[in-house]
Order: structure tokens, then C-alpha cells, then sequence
């Protein structure tokens, strides 16, 4: 398409208005929810952890990201993997970021969210399931989960299932740790991992 | 709400004729790593299509049609190929939410014996384009429109003839001659205040 330069008498017309279009982007969010098409809503949140993105399908919440990551990079991954219908849409996530806060207050100790797994399957859905058996406060180590989610030679692959959950946070894997007490890897970084488990009394 | 536009069926077709770019089709696996969300669209966007509801309708009706534009390009998003045009298609949805909307406020009855409520804020300021949207609301529809989609929203002459009607020589000049009308009406009356 051309560049189109308006005549110059449209010229005192405003070419943008901020507050009008995030007003409307407020709206759009709400008036996409009940039409229906709104397939996955994001929004950002502040935390001892940097800030985080946490998005939600119809099924439930399905990402927690850490700014590492990239947020644009997670953006663009949840609509090749799940739709383009993807929106701002603060207040869809209004319980997610309240009980996260409650969390990083020290005010909850585990989440009552409705999750959505998709974006995890076979193996590593398993995993997730059984990382969520691990209390607030406790640790366990890799080849625990991997006995508990029935493969206990598959240490490797509970250390990869960690590093690539979608719902971290949430779903614990920072309370798996390396059966020599070490901490390990982690998807928000060693920081991000001992800050949790501090906050939990666990280290 | 008008499914005009609304269904991947007839976005399709409104891109078959004319905004759909190049004709060789992407493959499942290119449309899957392109499609960009459709936040960054808005983003991108919104401005423009803002600018053209508000040229089309004036500034106090623009926001619901904004909404009603975005609303229904999203239901139709998933469909569209990665090579359209995604400014003159969401002009085009635009133009047919203005449509409805003139539709609409035809049928709406106008009370005659109700006294008008107290106004609860007072109007806001008159900036130096109310003039302007006043200018824009005396043109003929065709005008206004053209005038809107060529010179805010970036269509070419040929797409507003695709979105209005008629041929591509038409479209340019009721582009060309609402211009002139605006020049004559708005500017003459700036020089006179």
C-alpha cells in the first residue's frame, strides 16, 4: 500500500489520541469476551521476580512467563499454538493476579485456579500434575518426581519437563531441587528460584 | 450485530476482490509461524481505523463502531492470508459498520415532545477540528467516505471503489471533490473568524 499524506486541510484533524484508543482497547477486551472471540487473554504483573505475563484460555489459566523469555517471543508462541485471537485483557486474569500477589505476600500457600495444560503433553503433562504434590515449603528432587510420576529412570526428562513448564509459579517446579541440594536450573533463572523458595521458608 | 463482514466466508471474498495482495497461497506451516496476535493489529491499527470512523461519523459516535470494526475482525482474523492488506480490510469492515450505523439512526425515532435532559458534564471545549468534523458531516455520503478511506485510511483509489462501488475514476473524484468542498467550507470559514 502507498503512503497517504491527508490533504492538508484534514490537517488539524488529531492524528492520534492515546487515551482515546487505550480506552477503546479496554473496551475491545470486554466487548471480544462476549462475542466469543477472544481466545486467549494476557496481562502483565509486577512481582519480587520481575515482571511477569500470565495468559488465560476458556479452560484456565495456560502461561506464566518470565520476562527471560521474552514476552513478545511467548505473545507470538500462544498464537501459533493456540490462536491469534490474543488480547490485553486485564480483567480476565483479575483472579490470577490476585492470588499471585496474595502469594508473593506470603498471604497463600497454594493456588485455586482452574489450569489450562495444553500447552504440555505426554510426559511432561504427567510431570506437571505431580510437581503440584510437592507442598509450599518443601522441596523435592528430580528422581523423586520421576518415581512418583511412574518412570523413575527418567530423571533427564523431569529436568526438561521443569525447564519448559508453561505454568511455572504456579505449577512448583522450583521446589524440585538436585538430590545434592543444590538448587538447578530454573525457567526464571537461579535468582528467580532461591527468591521462591525463600519466600516459601524451604531455603 | 451485521455478519456482513463478520465470517471468514466473506472476508475471504472481500479480499478475493482486490486487498488479498499476491495470488500463490501460504502453506499450513508459513501461516502458523506468521500470524502475529492480534493485540500487535490493534496496536498497529486502531489509530488509523479511529480516524476514519470519526471522519465518517463524528467523534461521539466512532467509538461504538470502533469497537463493533475490531470485534468483528477478530471473529475473521484466523482466516485471513498473511499476505493481505490488513489496513484496507479493516477499512472495509469499518465501512460496513458506518453503513449499519446509518441504517440504524434511520430507523431510530427521534422523540419530539420529551425536554432534553440536563447535560450531567458540560460539552467539552470546541477544538479546532469540530469545524472541521462539521465541514466533514455536510458532504454527500460518497464524499465523506472517500474522502475518509483515501485520505486516513490509506486506501488506494481502486480499493475505495472495491468498498464503495462504481469505478476507480469515480472514486477519486468524489475523493477529489470532497476535498475541494472541504477546503471551500472549513477554510473559508476559518479565514472569516
Amino acid at each position: 500500500m502507498s503512503e497517504h499524506t491527508p490533504d492538508e486541510v484534514l490537517s488539524s484533524l488529531p492524528s492520534d489520541d492515546p487515551p482515546a484508543l487505550a480506552r477503546l482497547r479496554d473496551r475491545l477486551a470486554e466487548a471480544s469476551d462476549l462475542a466469543d472471540v477472544l481466545d486467549v487473554a494476557y496481562r502483565t504483573l509486577d512481582t519480587p521476580v520481575g515482571r511477569l505475563l500470565v495468559a488465560s484460555t476458556g479452560d484456565g489459566l495456560v502461561r506464566v512467563a518470565y520476562a527471560r523469555e521474552g514476552h513478545d517471543a511467548v505473545l507470538q508462541a500462544l498464537a501459533d499454538r493456540i490462536s491469534p485471537r490474543v488480547l490485553r485483557a486485564p480483567r480476565r486474569l483479575d483472579p490470577v493476579a490476585r492470588q499471585l500477589e496474595e502469594y508473593f505476600t506470603g498471604r497463600r500457600t497454594s493456588f485455586d485456579l482452574a489450569l489450562d495444560y495444553r500447552l504440555a503433553s505426554g510426559f511432561r503433562r504427567d510431570v506437571l500434575q505431580h510437581l503440584r504434590e510437592i507442598a509450599y515449603g518443601h522441596t523435592g528432587s528430580y528422581a523423586q518426581v520421576a518415581v512418583a510420576a511412574g518412570r523413575p529412570r527418567a530423571v533427564r526428562a523431569v529436568g526438561s519437563a521443569c525447564a519448559r513448564n508453561p505454568l511455572p509459579v504456579v505449577v512448583p517446579c522450583h521446589r524440585v531441587i538436585r538430590s545434592d541440594g543444590a538448587l538447578g536450573e530454573y525457567v526464571g533463572g537461579p535468582d528467580a528460584k532461591r527468591t521462591l523458595l525463600v519466600l516459601e521458608g524451604a531455603a | 450485530m451485521s455478519e456482513l463482514v463478520g465470517s471468514r466466508g466473506c472476508a475471504g471474498r472481500l479480499l478475493g476482490q482486490g486487498f488479498g495482495g499476491q495470488t500463490s497461497q501460504p502453506t499450513a506451516v508459513e501461516r502458523l509461524s506468521k500470524v502475529k496476535p492480534f493485540d500487535d493489529v490493534v496496536a498497529e491499527h486502531g489509530g488509523t481505523v479511529l480516524r476514519v470512523c470519526r471522519a465518517a461519523l463524528g467523534q461521539s459516535d466512532a467509538d461504538d463502531v470502533w469497537t463493533e470494526t475490531f470485534v468483528s475482525a477478530m471473529r475473521a482474523y484466523p482466516g485471513l492470508p498473511d499476505d493481505a492488506n490488513v489496513e484496507a480490510w479493516l477499512v472495509t469492515i469499518a465501512h460496513h459498520k458506518i453503513i449499519d450505523f446509518h441504517r440504524a439512526a434511520r430507523r431510530r425515532p427521534v422523540p419530539v415532545d420529551v425536554l432534553p435532559e440536563p447535560a450531567a458534564e458540560p460539552a467539552p471545549e470546541p477544538g479546532e477540528h469540530d469545524a472541521l468534523y462539521e465541514a466533514l458531516r455536510q458532504l454527500p455520503d460518497k464524499q465523506r467516505h472517500a474522502v475518509a478511506y483515501h485520505h486516513l485510511g490509506g486506501l488506494s483509489h481502486r480499493e475505495v471503489a472495491h468498498v464503495l462501488g462504481g469505478t476507480e475514476a469515480a472514486a477519486r473524484r468524489a475523493s477529489a471533490d470532497g476535498i475541494k468542498a472541504l477546503r471551500r467550507t472549513y477554510q473559508q470559514e476559518r479565514a472569516h473568524r
